[in-house]
């Protein structure tokens, strides 16, 4: 069991370029921690400098209180979960689950024990005589995990370990990782591009783009308090909508229609002119269905507007509702899709509605939206303007400087 | 079903074409030596010329020819298994590390494989004689394995690029040393290529005559193939066929034990599970 400290780690390769720039991160004796982001974020370069299989060119990394830069990977009793698992297809399951403690040179009766109890717990038992070649790719995944709790590591630390799975499997081995991990206890490191992984798994996320850490809190911090325009958007699905917003006073206008902002969002917004506005799909809800259910809420306002497609799910109904935006706004939004792997064609707002409501494609409807969860942020840099930074957790501080230098 | 018909007639003359010779060279063991040379030929051995194992037993008991057994299985074993751990080596290097020098690496080992072999056995013999090892096992080994690295190499190394490098770093993760991944995971993976190389290796050393013939002038290192050619019976201005017929037979024995005991190796090798999830 260990802490691990990263203090202003980079990574620079041959021709120059920052895969990792200047991250701090502390993970806590028995924290689950997730590095997430999209691809080419560095968050495997920063996994893999933790392991020592990659070199670290400047910071220091510190695992139980002992600097680890020049240390082999060997040295540094970790263990590691790989995106394609990384079996050895020669060995056997027992051999491969085996594998770290021949190489400790344990004595067989113990080997067998702890191989077996590795197995029982990750149901292997009946498979232990078999060939990775020859198991399900659910099973290979246990076979990997197997090989990493047998040994008394550090810490684990899994590279994407759910990506190559189908969507049923990747959900229980997700379950199975967060059980695991809170019965031994052990400090975890996770890489993920997976945000639901990343919500559901950690106890506290980092959230990185192109190498710099954007913010670093708890899965609910980042939801509800998001630091930047990066992660609102990251965090979430269906993703956070932005809309163009003039703020003057108390009052903002959207492409709908005017809405009253709350006393402390108007004054961090004022005299900034056009801002993008954030609010969460579940935020809206269908006008008549407020009403009557009672759930008249205070500072919301209500729009009329055209519905283009509705997807029900039963539970919820998804409506899309198009709309345009100033140049500037939606340049910025446009750029955000890019860093987010996206293809948005058009801007459009996404809202989450009851699954009682009755609102058709096509239709005019009445749209309900609370004001009092929307996020204003400044389309020049990007920032959240009505953070609440108790709640926030730590937000990469290079944001605003990084925007005026692009990468 | 007419497929199949076709496909079976097709081995049966492929078998033909290739097996005829051999089938022969067995039958002639079989015969006679003076019916031989009076002249036999059918297939069978005519009537009351059936030798039975006589020419094996008299093969045998030739001193030369057990000398030559023994020198053409030690070379070309020793050749083999220095060759393939070189090969190796080297291979896993080319496919792995980025050194100056390794395009240079690659093309003279290809280089050297364009050498006619002939046109070395003249420098070879002047060599070897001021070097005293003219006549020698390593006087032949080191031929064999210059001639044999180059296409040992290729092929090794074309097999270690296949293994994924994450394999090494998974082990390397779980405690072991460079030499102890290389040693458990890469080579264990590599092993039909390992063997691939080991057998073509093999094959060149034992069926070498250019080598054997110019770089030996007694029973101390001449291998097989040299052998046969200095095999007179009793009579100097008779070669004794039969008993040729069946040298060449027990000459061919070795390499088919060989054969069969890699090829085994090889098909396990691969069958033995994807790397890949």
């Amino acid at each position: 069991m260990a802490s691990i400290e990263m203090k202003n780690i980079v990574k620079q390769y041959g021709d120059g370029f920052p895969a990792v720039n200047d991250v701090s991160i502390d993970v806590a004796d028995g924290e689950f921690m997730i590095l997430v982001g999209p691809s080419g974020c560095g968050k495997s370069t920063l996994l893999r400098m933790i392991v020592g299989l990659e070199d670290i060119t400047d910071g220091d990394m510190v695992i139980g209180g002992k600097k680890v830069n020049d240390l082999s990977p060997r040295d540094r009793n970790l263990s590691m979960v790989f995106q394609n698992y990384a079996l050895y297809p020669h060995l056997s399951v027992y051999e491969n689950i085996a594998f770290p403690l021949r190489l400790a040179k344990k004595p067989n009766d113990e080997v067998d024990k702890l191989v077996k109890d590795a197995a029982k717990t990750l149901e292997l038992t009946e498979h232990l005589d078999r060939k990775p070649g020859n198991l399900s790719g659910g099973q290979r995944q246990r076979v990997a995990m197997g090989r990493a709790i047998v040994r008394q590591a550090d810490a684990f630390l899994f590279d994407e370990p759910l990506s190559n799975l189908d969507a049923k499997l990747r959900g229980q081995m997700r379950t199975e990782i967060s059980r695991l991990q809170k019965r031994l206890g052990i400090t975890t490191v996770y890489v993920t591009h997976d945000q639901t992984e990343a919500m559901t798994l950690g106890d506290r996320v980092a959230v990185l783009k192109k190498g710099i850490l954007q913010q670093l809190a708890t899965p609910r911090e980042l939801y509800e308090n998001p630091g930047n325009l990066f992660v609102a958007g990251f965090i979430g699905s269906p993703p956070m909508n932005f809309l163009p917003i003039e703020v003057s006073g108390s009052r903002g206008k959207l492409p709908f229609g005017e809405v009253e902002l709350p006393a402390d969002k108007a004054r961090a917004a004022e005299g900034k002119g056009l801002l993008i506005a954030g609010i969460r799909p579940e935020h809206f809800e269908d006008a008549s269905i407020v009403s009557s259910g009672g759930r008249e809420r205070e500072g919301g306002a209500t729009f009329r507007t055209t519905v283009e497609v509705v997807e029900w799910l039963g539970n919820e109904t998804y409506a899309y509702i198009p709309f345009e935006a100033p140049p500037e706004v939606e340049k910025q939004l446009r750029q955000l899709e890019q860093e987010l792997d996206g293809e948005a064609l058009r801007t459009q707002l996404v809202v989450s509605l009851d699954g009682a409501s009755r609102i058709q494609e096509g239709q005019e409807a009445e749209i309900w939206m609370d004001a009092s969860k929307m996020h204003l942020f400044d389309p020049g840099t990007g920032q959240n303007l009505t953070v609440d930074r108790e709640h926030a957790g730590q937000i990469g501080e290079e944001t605003v400087s990084e925007q005026a230098t692009p990468a | 079903m007419k497929q199949k018909i076709g496909i079976v007639i097709g081995v049966v003359l492929i078998l033909l074409w290739c097996l005829l010779p051999v089938a022969w060279i067995i039958s002639m063991s079989f015969k006679d030596e003076a019916s031989i040379t009076n002249g036999n030929p059918g297939f069978l051995p005519g009537d009351g010329t059936f030798a039975g194992w006589e020419n094996y037993r008299a093969v045998w008991d030739n001193d030369q020819f057990r000398r030559a057994i023994w020198n053409s299985i030690g070379i070309s074993l020793i050749a083999t298994i220095l060759s393939v751990i070189v090969a190796t080596l080297a291979a896993y290097a080319i496919a792995r590390l980025e050194f100056t020098g390794k395009r240079l690496v690659l093309s003279m080992a290809l280089a050297i494989a364009m050498f006619p072999v002939v046109s070395l056995v003249g420098p070879l013999f002047d060599m070897w004689r001021a070097f005293g090892i003219y006549d020698t096992w390593p006087g032949l080994i080191i031929p064999y394995m210059s001639f044999t690295l180059p296409l040992a190499i290729w092929t090794l190394s074309a097999f270690f690029r296949e293994i994924p490098w994450e394999m090494e770093q998974a082990a390397q993760v779980d405690g072991a040393t460079s030499w102890q991944a290389f040693r458990k995971v890469i080579v264990p993976l590599a092993a039909p290529g390992v063997f691939t190389a080991a057998i073509l290796t093999f094959f060149f050393a034992w069926n070498d005559f250019v080598f054997g013939i110019s770089l030996t002038s007694t029973e101390a290192a001449r291998p097989i193939p040299a052998s046969l050619a200095f095999f007179v019976g009793a009579d100097p201005f008779n070669r004794p066929a039969s008993l040729l017929a069946a040298a060449a037979v027990i000459a061919t024995i070795p390499i088919i034990v060989i054969v069969l005991i890699f090829q085994r190796k090889i098909v396990a090798g691969l069958t033995s599970g994807a790397v890949k999830g």
